[in-house]
């Protein structure tokens, strides 16, 4: 799959999205040169945008400059954006495809193709059977949980995390995140599903809960 | 429905795209198969605990650079007589 043309790739048709939104009005003045629109774009959607580079390049300096990067892109090529897409997704569809440049370009990453299926088993089938209680909130501090929930996901395959971050942690829908990606729906829920059960395995070394006469 | 079409069906499931002839199956296994109800219940979890909890955060300095190189290529652009 070749990312270069994603720019310019139809936009999504989302049913039911007859409503304007917000972003409508302020993508309108941005093209007109209004950089206050335009800032305050960048406003809404600079964590989001970061996040997703985080997720998928785990390293915060490539995060960092992929951010930058897709927002002057976004700019630039302003003219290009159709409106009939979500501009917050077209905004995560360039940080998608500079992010899996970039690693692609790391010589350490073998996995970072999204149209390869990606081989592992692990976590297909689930293992553990424990009850989570009581729940990770009560049993972690702030930062501790924070610490456990990036570990854990760092160990994903980049085409497991990539999945999962845009539908369960920045709430794509299926289709987008498929467009986004360059992968057909069935491969996405495929993804999905997989990356759900592996994170489930792993997370519950650290929330499962304790048998009895075990230390918590 | 046996625990691999119960895994089969977890997306749609969780996705809310499951049809109600489906779902009435989905609760029947799971309240006959303890192993799928903590399934159920530990993926619900994982989902909603990285949904809640900010992993990354953005720093402010970096929020300032970025802040500084948009104004510096929208001044850009506009001398550039795109404005």
């Amino acid at each position: 799959m070749v990312f270069s043309t994603f720019l310019n790739m139809p936009a999504i048709q989302s049913p039911g999205t007859e409503e304007i939104h917000p972003d409508v009005a302020l993508v309108a003045r941005a093209k007109e040169g209004d950089t206050a629109a335009f800032e305050q774009l960048v406003r809404q959607y600079e964590r989001q945008i970061f996040r997703v580079a985080q997720h998928i390049t785990q390293n915060r300096e490539d995060a960092e400059d992929i951010t930058q990067d897709a927002f002057l892109k976004a700019y630039e090529k302003l003219d290009q954006f159709q409106g009939n897409s979500k501009f917050s997704t077209w905004l995560v569809r360039i940080a998608v495809n500079e992010s899996l440049m970039r690693l692609r370009k790391r010589k350490t990453s073998k996995t970072v193709s999204m149209d390869e299926d990606v081989q592992t088993e692990e976590g297909a089938i689930p293992r553990d059977f424990a009850e989570w209680r009581p729940n990770p909130e009560q049993l972690y501090g702030q930062s501790e949980l924070s610490e456990i929930l990036r570990k854990t996901i760092q160990g994903l395959p980049p085409g497991f995390r990539t999945v999962f971050t845009l539908r369960d942690i920045e709430n794509l829908s299926t289709e987008e995140t498929a467009e986004a990606l360059g992968l057909s729906v069935p491969a996405v829920k495929s993804r999905l599903l997989r990356a759900r059960l592996q994170l489930r395995e792993r997370l519950s070394r650290y929330f499962r809960q304790p048998k009895e006469g075990q230390p918590a | 429905m046996t625990c691999t079409d119960f895994l089969s069906q977890l997306t749609d499931y969780f996705d809310g795209h499951i049809s109600p002839e489906l779902l009435e199956e989905v609760r029947a296994h799971t309240a006959s198969c303890s192993h799928c109800e903590v399934v159920l219940d530990t993926t619900r979890k994982t989902i909603s605990v990285y949904k809640d909890h900010e992993v990354y955060e953005i720093s402010t300095e970096f929020r300032e650079r970025l802040h500084a190189a948009i104004m510096a290529k929208c001044k850009q652009k506009s001398q550039s007589g795109c404005n």
